[in-house]
């Protein structure tokens, strides 16, 4: 990530010193940070905005009597960290959600969670807080305990809010937190006309389970146990980008070796995901063939998981410094073998998908995100690039391993479910390929470098591309090897706002199918 | 089209056998369940499954019971889409506190007799997230729980096994 003198970082240096907002730039683990005034958080948003930058993620963080207040911003190349200070007894800053919508919900949360006031935010409700904790109680400020002060029962949230519509016709439809399937909770709240959608409202955080809190106080390795249960689909990819951003704070490099199992693990979680998604996507519209068929090939791929790497879902497989499985020869033929089965088994399943005229029927023109709405809300993984939005952390971005590899991404343009199934059956093809490049190349050495306890104070923050995208994790360490701040953003942040738009004058019966093409993790949004 | 049921003809019968001589533990707890089903619960178990704060994993190892390979239906257990009619309640997750009035509803919304089985580590004992401000830890502490199945997350296997041993009980 050595981004620092980059094109785009100059052009916008030169607009800020245009615009008189100084800055002070620092460099931290060859990411460029640029601390300023909290007054100019909103003209900086409106200038990164005028650059084109995609705004990845807002966290805050209690130092003593400060409250430092981040936001990360990405060109197409490389990451930016902006920072400012905030006194606790002055906690108010000017919000950037008027200029980036998608940072409304990270406001609100930093609001819930710390107290800080976002100054003319778009959306005052609250977000994260339910009624667990009582309107000006802060759960991340240091003076909350843990246990904090629930009542016995937690009553549920009934003064929330919601958008109305009125008008001859319009009727409301309001589902969950409990869902009719065997799938995570949240409320979804329709408006519809006949059966058109007409808007779409989330009310999100019913799993709030409280890792940022819970992070607090861990050592590095017991961090990575948390870290890869913030969505158990992506456990290597949430442990993988704990890890390195902890790495990066104790200034160690993993061993090549370890590095290659690391992207082996995430590899294969991509294609069990995208296995699993691929035929529930087409059982959502009563194409039973496909659902049958991947998930046997997943449960094949699960096995095989298991026998090798000793877990199924790949839970608890990389420590800090390194991984705890290692790859015996006899188990690289297993696994290249399982490669060549699938490539055929797929051969055959997928032209008969490709074929049926009424899948296509139902997939195609279903769910549509425009590239341009993908572009603005700065949608990541296979999201975007189904709306032709090419990016990927591991070609743009990369880190080891895959900087040694030869990485190719799909896009597809036409935004509908259609597409996002296409775009996960590349990657499942890409990721085949990415696999056998690792088999092969798999370097000999150690499988871990001893860990160093990091400076006091030290800080990483660190993307991977998990199997939804774009991962941005943050760590910082107090004194004694423990975690004083941790935060990470799945890429469900984006996918919850981009199904959003992508229901918008579906039928209200499209919407599991709409909602399985994205996929976003309710566990991963509501920490 | 042609295509799709040569895919399938090729395919053919993936699910594990029930009575094959060389049965896996599996098969002979599949036979077991059906037993036992049919004993007292007429031939069917309906079973709701209630997230109440999972980090997602147990549900994916729930969703495999269904895959052609566990294919629990045939012993006569299938999901339901209300608490209403469903004999079982299969909760994962440690309660998240935000969950808790939702999860009490769906059980007062479950008609007697019911069972409830809690399903996963954070189920049984809060795993890795405990009791906190916003979790308030194994199911036990919210609802009455009939049998744990631990794990994390519980294979397929296990849960099959889990089951078996609620209507052993």
């Amino acid at each position: 990530m050595s981004e620092v003198h980059s094109n785009w970082q100059l052009a916008l240096q030169l607009a800020l010193e245009a615009e008189v907002i100084p800055h002070n730039s620092t460099v931290v683990n060859n990411l460029a940070r640029w601390t300023i005034s909290a007054d100019d958080w909103l003209r900086f948003a409106t200038i990164a905005q005028q650059h084109h930058l995609r705004w990845v993620a807002g966290w805050a963080e209690q130092r003593e009597d400060t409250f430092v207040v981040n936001a990360c911003f990405a060109s197409q190349t490389g990451y930016l960290w902006l920072q400012t200070e905030l006194h606790i007894e002055k906690p108010q800053l000017p919000s950037q959600a008027t200029i980036y919508p998608v940072a409304s919900r990270s406001e609100r949360h930093t609001q819930d969670m710390f107290g800080i006031h976002f100054v003319d935010r778009p959306d005052s409700r609250k977000w994260t807080r339910h009624c667990a904790w009582k309107k000006h109680d802060y759960p991340l400020r240091k003076d909350f305990p843990l246990q904090g002060m629930p009542e016995v029962i937690t009553p549920a949230n009934m003064d929330y809010q919601f958008v109305k519509a009125r008008g001859a016709g319009v009727y409301e439809v309001p589902v969950g937190p409990i869902h009719a399937g065997i799938i995570e909770p949240g409320h979804f709240r329709f408006q519809a006309v006949g059966e058109t959608i007409l808007n779409l409202e989330e009310r999100l955080a019913y799993v709030h389970k409280g890792i940022e809190k819970l992070a607090e106080g861990r050592t590095p390795e017991k961090l990575v146990r948390l870290a890869g249960r913030i969505s158990g689909d992506s456990t290597v990819a949430h442990s993988w980008a704990a890890c390195r951003a902890m790495e990066q704070a104790a200034g160690i490099t993993i061993p090549e070796r370890a590095a290659f199992i690391r992207g082996i693990l995430c590899e294969r979680e991509r294609i069990a995901n995208h296995l699993g998604d691929i035929g529930a996507i087409c059982n959502d519209v009563g194409f039973a063939f496909a659902q049958m068929q991947f998930s046997r090939l997943r449960e094949q791929w699960q096995r095989n998981s298991a026998s090798v790497f000793g877990h199924r879902l790949l839970m608890d497989r990389l420590i800090p410094g390194g991984v705890k499985v290692d790859l015996s020869v006899a188990d690289c033929t297993l696994l290249t073998q399982e490669l060549k089965v699938l490539r055929k088994e797929l051969d055959e399943t997928i032209p008969a998908l490709d074929l049926n005229s009424s899948l296509e029927d139902r997939l195609f023109t279903t769910g549509y995100l425009s590239p341009s709405t993908a572009a603005t809300y700065g949608v990541v993984g296979y999201v975007a690039r189904a709306s032709g939005q090419d990016f990927d952390v591991r070609r743009d971005v990369s880190y080891a391993p895959y900087n040694q590899l030869n990485i190719k991404v799909a896009v597809e343009e036409q935004g509908d479910v259609a597409s996002r199934v296409w775009v996960r059956i590349k990657e499942v093809f890409a990721s085949i390929k990415l696999l056998s490049q690792m088999l092969t190349q798999l370097p000999e050495g150690e499988l871990v470098t001893a860990w160093q306890k990091p400076k006091e104070y030290s800080e990483g923050l660190a993307m991977v591309e998990g199997w939804r995208g774009e991962i941005m994790t943050y760590v910082r360490f107090s004194s004694d090897d423990k975690i004083s701040r941790f935060y990470a953003r799945d890429p469900s942040h984006f996918g919850f706002l981009a199904l959003e738009k992508i229901v918008l004058n579906n039928i209200v019966p499209d919407f599991p199918v709409c909602n399985k093409s994205v996929n976003p993790s309710y566990s991963g949004n509501d920490l | 089209m042609l295509r799709l049921f040569a895919k399938t003809l090729k395919t053919g019968i993936v699910t594990e056998k029930i009575k094959r001589p060389d049965a896996s533990e599996l098969d002979a707890l599949g036979i077991e369940v059906k037993r036992q089903v049919d004993k007292y619960f007429s031939g069917s178990i309906a079973i709701r499954a209630v997230d109440a704060g999972s980090c997602n994993g147990c549900e994916l190892e729930i969703h495999a019971l269904n895959n052609p390979i566990y294919d629990v239906e045939r012993y006569g257990i299938h999901f339901v889409a209300s608490p209403r009619h469903a004999d079982v309640l299969l909760v994962t997750g440690p309660v998240a506190r935000h969950m808790q009035t939702a999860l009490l509803r769906t059980y007062e919304a479950t008609p007697n007799p019911k069972w409830v089985i809690a399903v996963g580590d954070c189920a049984a004992c809060g795993g890795e997230f405990g009791v906190s401000y916003a979790s308030c830890g194994a199911v036990a502490n919210v609802i009455p729980v009939d049998i744990v199945i631990p794990g994390c997350p519980p294979t397929p296997e296990t849960l099959v096994k889990g089951l078996l041993s609620l209507m052993k009980k």
